[in-house]
């Protein structure tokens, strides 16, 4: 898995100057944020399918060998063909060795985080297989050489004007409009033929049903459904953590994730489908189990709940600094707060330890999680780790200078007059409008207030106690 | 009741006037209150940061200085957080004085059962509700019925109120332009209120406020709630 080039603060700071980036961005995720409210509070048991989903999900991890073993039972009882990926090139080399069995030099795809996570279509690529992404906002990016921004709006960077612009040049040079119909229809002519002519489709999987062998896949446009069902040949990607221990476990996720991620009652199309059935959609399943890093989350006690994560994107959503900065400045396919703290974990915190500091731990994320992962708790932990890897001396002698003024009241008094005489040059009108580097970085935006003249903890009679 | 007041760094430094609002406010309803010359900071920033170590002595220290109190009353509600909610779970603190440490408007409301101090505030003034107060110490609506029953105050809505200001303790200068980004949204929805006055519960969010708005030369200054419900 591809980890951020560059640090959180450096790629943000370049993100933050492109304007229209920011206000597509502010307009979506508000836009999103009031519809899962609204959706959210129709529920009068709303924090107890939160509970119920959080402790399925901390059962399955608990207990992960057992429910991983059952499942690749029931699907080879179900006809289906298990491979176990130890990473992303083992899995990458199933896909494409299943391609090149049955002579494909195209693969339909349905949109897969796991898939973007294992860089799939560019390693197809490599050995001459196109995959062809058939989610519209994948596809629009895939046209265009960019990659998402968003867990489930992977083009929420792009606007519709763009888009038109786009498929002018490449699939539909006759295109004039952009009403969304128009743009949707013309996907829908370029993809129709490929989905009918494909002799195999690539899915990833929301859940797993460990009791019965049962993928599911849940979208709203369709082009999953015909992914799944009109290629002869199958193959699912399906990382070890999305198992459910039995199918009416389905039942908490479904009203969870729907709600939590579009803002609907329920999503427009969900697929599930057990092995293979003769006569009916693909007649070959391919089934892999990708690790990939999540056992090494899962060794974590802290961490792990990092893993209980169904993609909804609500995180995102709510996040302050995510609806600013937008997914790119995460560096990874995994943005936003669950990528803070899903990202580090999966690639080694000293690949990206800038992550778990890109947040002002406010909380929304924890708070609008359907699966109760406690973001903010996790940031701390991975925070701790950074700073044990990778922390700059500078930083760490600061923090060690500030730690010893604390430890004593006097020391703290004496810090505090110290500071009053070093601010005079600096105070104008009662504020402090400049400083040096690197207090700078606050006054740069932003006015200081300046120590006050007198504390309130050296007005009490008493002694010192040093 | 002997209460034990702790003003905490920020506000200790640069907001002393909450401190000794908050002071005077629970000194008026009879009470006792000891500022310990002993208390520090809580070990918020390194918890917060990553320095889990480095916050352990400060914790020891706060709950050695605070021990003897009845409860402990804090005109800040991150901090409060910090102590109830981070120091059972990071750093094995978990005992009597840790659970009587709570915010000020929440203490007033909800132990002593306190909604009108007869304070009067002629202003209008919108509330800031933190993320720390409502998500961490959960003050739910307290500060509200607070506000609502000071004389001459005009209350006057917040828009997108439970946004973050984009402080966030060290997130404001590591990642000073996403913090400053979030803060100018602040900023706006505070001015479109008309107000004069944004008030909130921490000296920390209200560090970052009133620097944005004295720096986008905003009608509105940062004032803490306590220096309101102490105002006559
Ligand atoms: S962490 Fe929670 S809120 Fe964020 S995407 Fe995952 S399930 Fe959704």
């Amino acid at each position: 898995m591809k980890g951020p080039t560059e640090s959180f603060p450096v790629a943000a700071n370049r993100e933050l100057g492109n304007a229209q980036l920011r206000s597509n961005l502010g307009n979506a995720t508000s836009t999103i944020r009031a519809k899962r409210a609204r959706v959210v509070e129709e529920l009068p048991d709303w924090e107890a399918l939160r509970d119920a989903g959080s402790a399925i999900k901390a059962d399955v991890l608990a207990n992960l060998d057992t429910y991983l073993l059952q499942f690749e039972q029931a699907l080879t009882a179900a006809g289906a063909t298990v491979h176990w990926a130890r990473d992303g090139a083992e899995a990458c080399a199933v896909v494409a060795e299943v391609a090149r069995a049955h002579g494909a030099d195209e693969v339909v795809k349905v949109k897969s985080l796991t898939t973007d996570e294992i860089e799939l279509n560019a390693t197809l690529a490599a050995q001459g297989i196109h995959a062809l992404e058939t989610d519209f906002a994948e596809l629009i990016l895939q046209l265009d050489g960019d990659w998402s921004s968003h867990i489930l709006v992977p083009a929420i960077h792009r606007n519709r004007t763009e888009i038109r612009d786009l498929f002018q040049r490449t699939i539909a040079p006759d295109i004039t409009s952009d009403e969304p119909g128009v743009l949707a229809e013309a996907a829908r002519v370029y993809l129709r033929e490929r989905f009918l002519n494909a002799k195999v489709g690539v899915s990833g999987a929301n859940f797993g049903v460990a009791e019965t062998g049962t993928l599911c896949v849940v979208e709203s446009e369709g082009n999953g459904r015909m992914c799944t069902t009109l290629p002869p040949v199958l193959v699912s990607i399906i990382g070890i953590e999305k198992l459910v221990p039995s199918f009416a476990d389905l039942e908490v996720f479904l009203q969870l994730l729907p709600r939590s991620s579009t803002g609907e009652r329920m999503n427009p199309y969900t697929s599930l489908w057990t092995g293979v059935t003769e006569g009916d959609g693909p007649q070959e399943l391919h089934v892999v189990l990708l690790d990939n890093g999540r056992t090494r989350v899962l060794e974590d006690e802290v961490g792990r709940q990092a893993l209980h994560c169904i993609r909804c994107s609500a995180c995102l959503n709510v996040c302050p600094v995510y609806s600013r900065t937008g997914g790119h400045a995460y560096g990874s396919v995994y943005p936003g707060p669950i990528g803070a703290i899903l990202t580090p974990q999966l690639i080694g915190i000293e690949n990206a330890p800038s992550l778990p500091f890109a947040s002002s731990l406010c909380g929304a994320c924890y708070e609008v999680c359907p699966v109760k992962i406690d973001i903010p708790r996790v940031l701390l932990h991975l925070r701790e780790k950074s700073v044990d890897a990778v922390g700059g001396r500078t930083e760490r002698a600061a923090m060690s200078g500030v730690g010893w003024v604390f430890g004593r009241a006097w020391r703290l008094r004496l810090a505090q007059r110290i500071g009053r005489v070093l601010q005079r040059p600096f105070v104008r009108d009662g504020v402090i409008r400049r400083l040096p580097p690197p207090l700078s970085a606050w006054t740069d935006s932003r006015d200081l207030r300046p120590i006050a003249p007198a504390h309130p903890s050296d007005e009490n009679s008493g002694n010192d106690d040093e | 009741m002997k209460l034990g007041l702790f003003s905490t760094c920020v506000a200790d430094t640069m907001f002393p006037d909450a401190v000794r609002a908050t002071a005077s406010v629970l000194e008026r309803l009879g009470h006792e209150v000891v500022v310990p010359r002993e208390q520090t900071c809580c070990g918020q920033m390194h918890l917060n940061a990553g320095y889990r170590r480095d916050a352990q002595p400060l914790a020891d220290r706060f709950v050695a200085t605070f021990a003897g109190f009845e409860a402990v009353v804090c005109p800040s509600s991150s901090c409060v957080g910090t102590i109830r909610e981070l120091y059972p779970q990071l750093l094995g603190i978990d005992n009597q004085i840790t659970e009587r440490v709570f915010e000020l408007s929440e203490f007033l409301v909800d132990q002593l059962g306190v909604e009108d101090l007869g304070a009067a505030y002629p202003h209008r003034v919108t509330y800031h509700p933190t993320c720390h107060s409502l998500r961490v110490t959960k003050v739910g609506d307290a500060p509200l019925r607070l506000l609502r029953n000071v004389r001459g105050l005009e209350l006057v809505e917040l828009p997108d109120a439970t946004e973050c200001c984009g402080f966030g303790g060290t997130f404001s200068l590591k990642n000073a332009a996403t913090s400053s980004a979030i803060l100018a949204d602040k900023c706006q929805s505070i001015e479109s209120t008309g107000a004069e006055v944004c008030t909130a519960l921490d000296g920390s969010c209200l560090l970052q406020i009133g620097g944005g708005l004295s720096r986008g030369g905003d009608r509105a200054r940062a004032v803490h709630i306590a220096e309101i419900l102490a105002s006559r």
